[in-house]
């Protein structure tokens, strides 16, 4: 008898029947699944990674408008003595003058068609900031005075963002803050080159602004922030998440209180940070009364919250020194602290190190206890150096993005983007640091 | 003294204890260290740890409790008729505690003391002073109320000298006690062994603290809501609206619900995504794909939520608006669910993957080979052999992905928007417990209302349910692993 197959067919070896081709074709289908899926996070990675970079990449640009400013004695020094607290009595609006004038006459020499535009609009396509920023740097140098100063003045935010693509002619239209026919002029003062972009230092060093002023809001706190609370969490964390692991790896009986410490390390890396920030608010705030904003709260509570990863890293790295080089040095006579301390911990380091950049950069990213204990406040001035720094009002990066994202003028949203890409480029250098280590004194026994 | 300075010298005491207790040995038996039961640093080591660790400790102490007794009784000084209208107790005493800090500032500056006296006396011109100094008051200053300060300020000096004296006294004393200690038979290593261990078992209960601080900080916090608010209404009611004026509804279903919702909606996404990336890197990928594809997705698990936040506001909100909401007339906001829920998704995807992976691998090469021997194709293998005995597993890793979602905050906040309701509607912004915890807590720093209590209730069912899920996901991997090993 031979074999039929279901169509009632004489089975050949080279033509595979219909069950085997169904079984072949699911096979196929399951195995595109699975392409489909590894392609489609990867996908999702090159989205976020391109969303984040095409929105923010901007914010490393700005817009200038370059001007000759005649610093003149009789204006801003009156006494000529140089005399530090009677300079500071020009206030801004006296500078601001100065630089009016100082831009109507440039536009008329290089030939720029104003239209006829008011004073007080041609300011207008200037930064609100310009004024204070002329006075920041008279003040800081009073040897300026008297002779002319070559100023690059920030543009308004709407006039960066026209050359940004994001404002556009009729956007101004509607906008209260710009007009089309200021972007017109700008338009004609870019044509005679006077409106310049170049890199934005100070998107990385100044200080938040306010609502009214994008173009001057800057990363120094909050990256001044994020250094000091990154201080405290690896002064805290690494000692203590290495001193835990050695007793509970090393020195621990296994018994009821060690269960129950290993049980609750793994709960504690569980637990939602929004929790953490809880903690923060009624332990360090309510009831200790350490100041709102302040780094040193933000870089306690982000220590607890990174201990259990180092930890965990900590006793892998411990776990992975063979037992032989505790016995050679129990051989010859060492105690069981030295053993530790002298042999095993030297050889784990790398790893543990590994382990805390890991958790360090975590801990950088985190952001919501940081809103919690006030890091949202809106701060203007530098912290001061530590350790008095470490309890002065601050931001933090990832803070500082979320504010931006709740303010209402788009630029800001630019900011925020650019603010993720600062944030990413030091989350990679950690990252890669981490990688390089690993590389490097990886070792196989 | 400055608590800088204090520690500084309480370092240099230890570092003179080092010298002289090493020292100190070798003389003893005249040079011939062998003589000794230590090595000469642990006799140095005994000095150095009973001179700086007792003084140390004391000043932590100190300065955790010094300014909570300072500030009773300071507040106890404030009277009813000096809490202005409109203002509160806590209000007075950051008031109290501003003078306080400007009146240090002008003596800084080099105001001498008697001045000082003088003008506390005289409120006004204290107030001219400090806004000269840079410290500008809102309200004018009751004498009252400058009395308190200058009484504050007094009882922080005074708590300060008498820490200075204590500690140092501490230290020369376990100084002096250990260094009298010190002879050839004084067995040193092991006291600075039993030291080190004990501070070592301090470091491993800090986790066994920082639990307990939360249930503590919880519990008490939730109890002062409950006592303002009744415990049934938060539980049972189905609308969520806080006044700040009081008289609010504070139902925690239309909160569970968004929370739910917006977790379902990422698992959604997330499980069958990671589960089949999963089983193609272990079963399918070559070893070139999985050492490129793997990293790649676990790069996913490495970025900052405020990311994720920002890419769902900016980028996948206003999409999925556009080409679906508007279209389909669900509606016209771009946070809504769908939008929060697919982003966690993907945030989610490396989660799941990493952890399925791991278990599929674990599963024994023999019950594949058994199954290719009678004749499955490889997915069939995957499907009937792989697949179930690798079930609890995975199990395990969906259920801490979805203890995951229901904790996440950032991609919630920037996502789904603010508004507490009970719809079914993906497309509508809704809400979750983490985004009321936010926005119940920035901006206002007092803590005697329900609307702010309300989030630490919040925060004890949002933790409970957390731990729940995450007991119950170690509980079900921790069982299944134990079949192969």
């Amino acid at each position: 008898m031979t074999a039929v197959d279901f169509e009632g067919r004489k089975p050949s070896l080279l033509e595979p029947d219909a069950r085997t081709k169904a079984r072949n074709a699911a096979e196929k289908r399951f195995r595109m699944l699975g392409v489909a899926a590894v392609g489609l996070g990867m996908l999702a990675l090159v989205f976020l990674l391109a969303s984040v970079l095409g929105n923010g990449l901007s914010s490393f640009r700005q817009t200038h408008i370059e001007m000759a400013i005649p610093l003149d004695e009789a204006k801003l020094d009156k006494s000529g003595a140089r005399d530090l607290a009677a300079m500071a009595k020009v206030t801004t609006v006296g500078y601001g003058k100065l630089i009016e004038g100082a831009l109507q006459k440039m536009l008329e020499d290089r030939g720029v068609d104003t239209g006829g535009m008011k004073p007080k609009d041609l300011m207008g396509l200037l930064s609100k900031e310009a004024a204070a920023d002329l006075r920041d740097t008279v003040l800081a140098n009073p040897d300026l005075i008297g002779t002319t100063l070559t100023f690059n003045a920030m543009a308004n935010g709407r006039v960066d963002g026209y050359f940004k693509g994001r404002v556009t002619m009729e956007s101004a239209a509607r906008d209260s803050n710009i007009s089309p026919e200021q972007l017109v002029v700008a338009q004609r003062m870019a044509d005679a080159g006077v409106i310049k972009t170049g890199f934005n230092w100070k998107f990385l060093t100044n200080p938040d602004a306010s609502e009214l002023r994008p173009e001057s809001a800057g990363l120094g706190v909050a990256i001044l922030g994020s250094a000091y609370m990154m201080m405290i969490v690896l002064v805290l964390s690494l000692p203590i998440g290495v001193a835990a692991s050695i007793y509970l790896e090393e020195l621990a009986p296994k018994n009821r209180w060690t269960d129950l410490i290993e049980i609750n390390i793994a709960n504690l890396a569980a637990v939602p940070s929004i929790v953490f920030g809880i903690l923060a608010l009624a332990l360090f705030i309510n009831f200790l009364g350490l100041p709102q904003s302040a780094p040193i709260v933000g870089g306690l509570v982000l220590t607890l919250m990174t201990l259990p990863t180092i930890i965990i890293a900590t006793r892998a790295s411990l776990k992975a020194v063979p037992p032989s080089i505790r016995d050679a040095a129990l051989g010859v006579g060492a105690s069981k602290m030295q053993s530790i301390f002298h042999h095993v911990l030297p050889l784990a380091m790398p790893g543990i190190l590994t382990g805390t950049i890991l958790g360090l950069a975590r801990a950088l990213g985190e952001s919501a206890p940081l809103l919690l204990i006030g890091m949202v406040a809106f701060v203007k001035d530098y912290p001061s150096s530590p350790p008095e720094g470490f309890f002065d009002p601050a931001s933090a990066l990832p803070v500082q993005v979320y504010s931006w994202t709740q303010r209402a003028d788009p630029a800001f949203a630019e900011r925020a983007s650019g603010a993720i890409i600062v944030l990413l480029v030091f989350l990679l250098t950690m990252n890669a640091v981490a990688i390089i280590l690993r590389r490097r004194f990886e070792r196989r026994w | 003294m400055t608590v800088g300075l204090l520690s500084l010298v309480l370092l240099g005491l230890a570092a003179l204890g080092f010298i002289m207790g090493r020292q100190r040995a070798v003389l003893s038996v005249k040079g011939d260290t062998r003589e000794l039961h230590s090595l000469p640093t642990y006799y140095g080591a005994t000095v150095a740890l009973f001179t700086a660790v007792p003084a140390f400790a004391l000043m932590l102490v100190w300065l955790l409790v010094q300014p909570v007794l300072i500030e009773a009784h300071v507040t106890g000084m404030i009277l009813p008729e000096d809490i202005g209208a409109g203002s509160t107790r806590d209000l007075v005493m950051s008031d109290v505690r501003r003078i306080a800090g400007g009146v240090d500032v002008l003596v800084a500056r080099g105001t001498p003391e008697d001045e000082v006296a003088r003008l506390v006396a005289d409120p006004a011109a204290l107030k001219t002073r400090l806004a000269d100094a840079g410290v500008a008051l809102a309200a004018d200053v009751s004498p009252h109320v400058a009395e308190a300060a200058a009484v504050y300020r007094a009882e922080v000096a005074t708590g300060r000298g008498w820490l200075s004296v204590s500690a140092l006294g501490l230290a020369v004393a376990g100084f002096l006690l250990a260094a009298m200690r010190v002879t050839p038979a004084f067995r040193a290593r092991n006291v600075v062994e039993g030291f080190v261990k004990v501070l070592l078992i301090g470091a491993s209960s800090v986790a066994i603290l920082t639990t307990l601080g939360i249930i503590l900080s919880l519990v008490f916090e939730s109890w002062h809501f409950f006592r303002l608010y009744p415990a049934k209404d938060f539980f049972f009611s189905l609308t969520w609206a806080p006044k700040f004026g009081g008289g609010s509804d504070l139902g925690i279903w239309p909160l569970l619900w968004g929370t739910l919702y917006v977790s379902f909606i990422a698992l959604v996404v997330a499980v069958p995504v990671g589960l089949m990336a999963a089983i193609y890197l272990s079963e399918y990928a070559s070893g070139r794909v999985r050492s490129v594809a793997k990293p790649a997705l676990e790069i996913l698990a490495g970025i900052p939520s405020i990311v994720y936040g920002l890419f769902a506001l900016m980028t996948v909100g206003p999409f999925l608006r556009d080409w679906f909401a508007q279209p389909l007339g669900l509606g016209e906001s771009s946070s809504s669910v769908m939008t929060a829920g697919v982003v966690m998704g993907i945030m989610l995807i490396p989660y799941v993957s990493s952890l399925s992976d791991d278990i599929i691998n674990a599963v024994p090469q023999a019950l594949r080979d058994g199954s290719y021997a009678i004749g499955a194709t490889q997915s069939e293998t995957v499907k009937q052999v792989v697949f179930p005995a690798a079930l609890p597993g995975i199990v395990g890793a969906v259920l801490m992905a979805a203890s995951r979602a229901i904790g996440e905050t950032m991609i919630v906040v920037l996502g789904a928007g603010a508004a507490a309701k009970l719809s079914l509607n993906p497309f509508e912004a809704m809400t979750t417990v983490t985004v009321k915890i936010v926005s119940q807590l920035t901006g206002d720093t007092e803590f005697a209302s329900p609307e702010t209590l309300v989030a630490f209730a919040l925060g004890l069912t949002l933790f409970v349910f957390t731990l729940g899920l995450n007991v119950l996901a170690l509980a079900i991997v921790r069982k299944y692993r134990e079949q192969y090993e």
